[in-house]
């Protein structure tokens, strides 16, 4: 039975949620393996709401629990075909061994991460706590900033996830409520022209091609693992940003939109500059206008591509930066934040160093205000002024109570 | 069409396992060999396999050799039911869009697992998988321990049995509940067949693989599996052992059909006292302390209760 063609307006009116389900299904998935959890639950309703009126053909597998959806994703994976679930928080927490056995068998799935706070105390809302929970795990991790990201992401996760040279996994990360459930006008790609650009999927030792059998996911000692981790790992490092600055711009022929591994955002000629993911990075680049206004030369960078990171593209872009802030969404659990951390390991071998401090933002839910940022702004101006860090390397922006800083 | 495969005697049988190697790391006399040969002998028919986290798994598969010559995939310890699941519906999402690459074949889904994997840390994954219809068989190799990590107590380890986080001692009889009642459990998701198996009877064991390939949803088989290394028992005597377990009725053979229907399929002429099969083993040898003798009894009682309800429920016909 043939499935029938969805015709789109140009710009439909879609939540980040509902923009994924409908790139999965021009996708045209052939299995999804999924267990709700708010707030990517509407992922994968969309794509049954979509079974169901016949606009996609495929099975949906309603597993029993995130670990379960997983391993049904690998199995039907290893099977041959286009795979694709949705998770969030505690969901992807529970997820996270099998995160590490999907890149180990070097299977291609595309996972929709919905952002969000980690339990206790439970919480809904978005942050990117969950997200570096499976930093390491060998997944491809872009980062949408919006519907619109949601939407296009998922196309260029395929493509890249799918190549030969590549079979990676990877995952779409899109913040919690403030993407997923906020509506915008989302430019749409044909269905046509959408799955022309992903292509069919074209299967690898698939476990269907009785002619050809094949073993996934033995055991290595000592005298094995180390290759294998090593390989995943440099073909991680070397092959997968060129073969995504090529979807990028294959999808910018088709689309007109362009995607960068590293978003610059009036960053040539600016002393302070603020690094961060989601949706702060849309805040940010409206108060960097207006900073530029009153006459802070103030930049924005927004991490596009998390795994692999991108170490070089980063320092180049804030090599001639004077002060910079991160901008970390997640609790640290007694350390600096995880995106301090990166960005002080990129630029530590630079010439000329920037001075970094580390802002922690918007746990739970909690809104990340322009009145913070150009609080943030003028105090990274103060810093070039004073030609030091005048402030706490740590500090928490909008806590109530008490202002905690630390180091 | 399934392609059953027609064996007519022993020797036969046990050399027409081909997509099984006998090149593998299993301990001498090991049941799981033995077993697996056998659900796979009973098909001709392509095979989709998987191996949950055992001694199966690490001792078949072992880069860069693979004892398979089928397709199989490992993840974890808990969820190669799961894996197979998945697998089955890639197939089936392939086969309605035409995609198969060889859409004349017919292959079987078969997952292996120990009881650990299957009655313990895999639970939830096999009950998902019966309750959701899959078309697939999950095979437990019951050696009634966690044999792959050293010996500890699983929820499938029977009463007085000595274990390393059971172990007999000078307070102590070794393990203190009884084996957990699986294929009821399992039968109880209302699966189409579900059956105990031993590997040497191996005609009631062909028919049960061959019935549970050729009905239509998910299967459940629990296979004794004696070990030689945590029961204790000389490697020659695996058969010896598996015999005893069905003939004293501590492992006895019987299907449920449809979750209801009990057929008991195999009645032995002589019952082997349960005191036997206990003695054959090192890992019941301090039951035999005067100060536990009595605990031989009420294994025997039990075993007995079990029999005696088995058989009521076979004549009920409910």
């Amino acid at each position: 039975m043939a499935f029938d063609k969805m015709e789109l307006k140009d710009i439909e009116v879609w939540d980040g949620n509902f923009a994924a389900a409908q790139a999965l299904r021009q996708c045209q998935i052939d299995v999804v393996a999924a267990y709700p959890i708010t707030p990517s639950t509407p992922i994968v309703e969309g794509y049954a709401k979509f079974l169901a009126d016949n606009y996609v053909e495929g099975e949906f597998v309603m597993v029993e629990s995130e670990h379960a959806a997983m391993s049904g994703c690998i199995g039907a994976a290893a099977a041959g075909g286009r795979v694709a679930t949705a998770t969030s928080s505690q969901g992807f927490a529970l997820m996270v061994e099998t995160l590490y056995q999907a890149s180990g068998m070097r299977l291609p799935i595309v996972l929709n991460v919905v952002n969000r706070a980690l339990a206790a105390p439970l919480n809904v809302n978005g942050d990117h706590s969950d997200m570096y929970l499976g930093r390491d795990s060998g997944w491809i991790q872009f980062d949408a900033y919006c519907p619109q990201n949601a939407y296009d992401l998922n196309f260029i996760a395929f493509r890249v996830s799918e190549d030969h040279g590549i079979r990676l996994p990877a995952m779409v990360h899109q913040d919690g409520f403030m993407t997923s459930h906020t509506a915008q006008g989302v430019h749409t790609i044909s269905d046509d022209d959408a799955y022309n650009f992903v292509g069919d999927f074209k299967p690898m030792n698939d476990m269907l091609d009785f002619e050809h059998p094949v073993t996934h996911g033995v055991q290595t000692e000592e005298d094995w693992h180390f290759e294998h981790k090593a390989r995943q790992h440099n073909d991680l490092m070397t092959k997968v940003f060129p073969k995504i600055e090529e979807v990028f711009t294959d999808f910018e022929k088709l689309t007109g939109r362009k995607y960068n591994i590293v978003e610059k955002y009036d960053t040539e000629d600016a002393d302070v500059a603020v690094v961060c993911m989601g949706t702060s990075v849309e805040t940010a680049r409206e108060v960097a206008t207006e900073m530029r206004a009153k006459g802070i030369k103030a930049g924005v960078v927004g991490i596009r591509v998390i795994r692999p990171f991108p170490f070089m593209q980063i320092a180049e872009a804030l090599k001639d930066i004077k002060a910079i802030a991160t901008l970390d969404r997640s609790a640290p659990g007694g350390t600096v934040g995880m995106l301090f951390n990166e960005m002080a390991g990129c630029m530590f071998n630079l010439e000329k160093r920037p001075m970094l401090c580390g802002k922690i933002y918007g746990l739970g839910g909690r809104d990340l205000t322009k009145a913070h940022l150009v609080e943030l702004f003028t105090e990274l101006q103060a810093n070039v002024d004073a030609g030091k860090i005048t402030t706490p390397l740590q500090q928490f922006i909008g806590v109530r109570g008490p202002k905690l800083s630390y180091l | 069409m399934s392609e059953m495969k027609k064996i007519k005697n022993l020797k036969e049988f046990s050399t027409s396992a081909d997509r099984f190697e006998g090149a593998n790391l299993l301990c001498p006399g090991c049941a799981h060999s033995i077993i697996v040969r056998e659900v796979l002998n009973a098909t001709n028919d392509d095979l989709v396999l998987s191996a949950s986290t055992g001694c199966l798994e690490v001792c078949t598969a072992v880069y860069p050799y693979t004892s398979w010559d089928a397709s199989w995939i490992h993840i974890g310890f808990e969820n190669g039911s799961t894996a197979v699941a998945g697998a089955e519906a890639m197939y089936k999402a392939l086969k309605n869009k035409g995609r198969l690459k060889q859409p004349d074949r017919n292959p079987k889904f078969v997952s292996f697992a120990g009881d650990g994997a299957s009655y313990d840390i895999g639970f939830q994954w096999i009950s998902g998988c019966m309750e959701r219809g899959h078309n697939m068989m999950h095979v437990v190799l019951d050696n009634e321990v966690y044999a792959n990590t050293g010996g500890q107590r699983s929820s499938s380890t029977p009463i007085g049995s000595s274990t390393t986080t059971a172990p007999a001692g000078r307070v102590s009889y070794g393990e203190k509940k009884n084996k957990k009642d699986m294929v009821s459990i399992m039968a109880s998701h209302h699966i189409p067949y579900s059956a105990q198996v031993s590997p040497n009877k191996w005609k009631d064991m062909v028919k049960k693989i061959q019935h549970g390939f050729s009905v239509d949803g998910p299967v459940f088989i629990n296979a004794v599996s004696p070990c030689t290394t945590e029961w204790k028992f000389d490697p020659k005597d695996t058969m010896l052992l598996a015999d005893l377990s069905t003939d004293s009725l501590v492992f006895p053979l019987y299907e449920i059909i449809d979750g209801r229907e009990l057929n008991i399929t195999y009645r032995p002429k002589n019952v082997v006292p349960v005191e036997e099969y206990l003695a054959a083993q090192g890992r019941f040898k301090h039951l035999f302390k005067d100060e536990y003798k009595h605990l031989i009894k009420e294994w025997q009682d039990r075993v007995d209760d079990n029999w005696s309800y088995l058989q009521r429920r076979e004549e009920a016909r409910v």
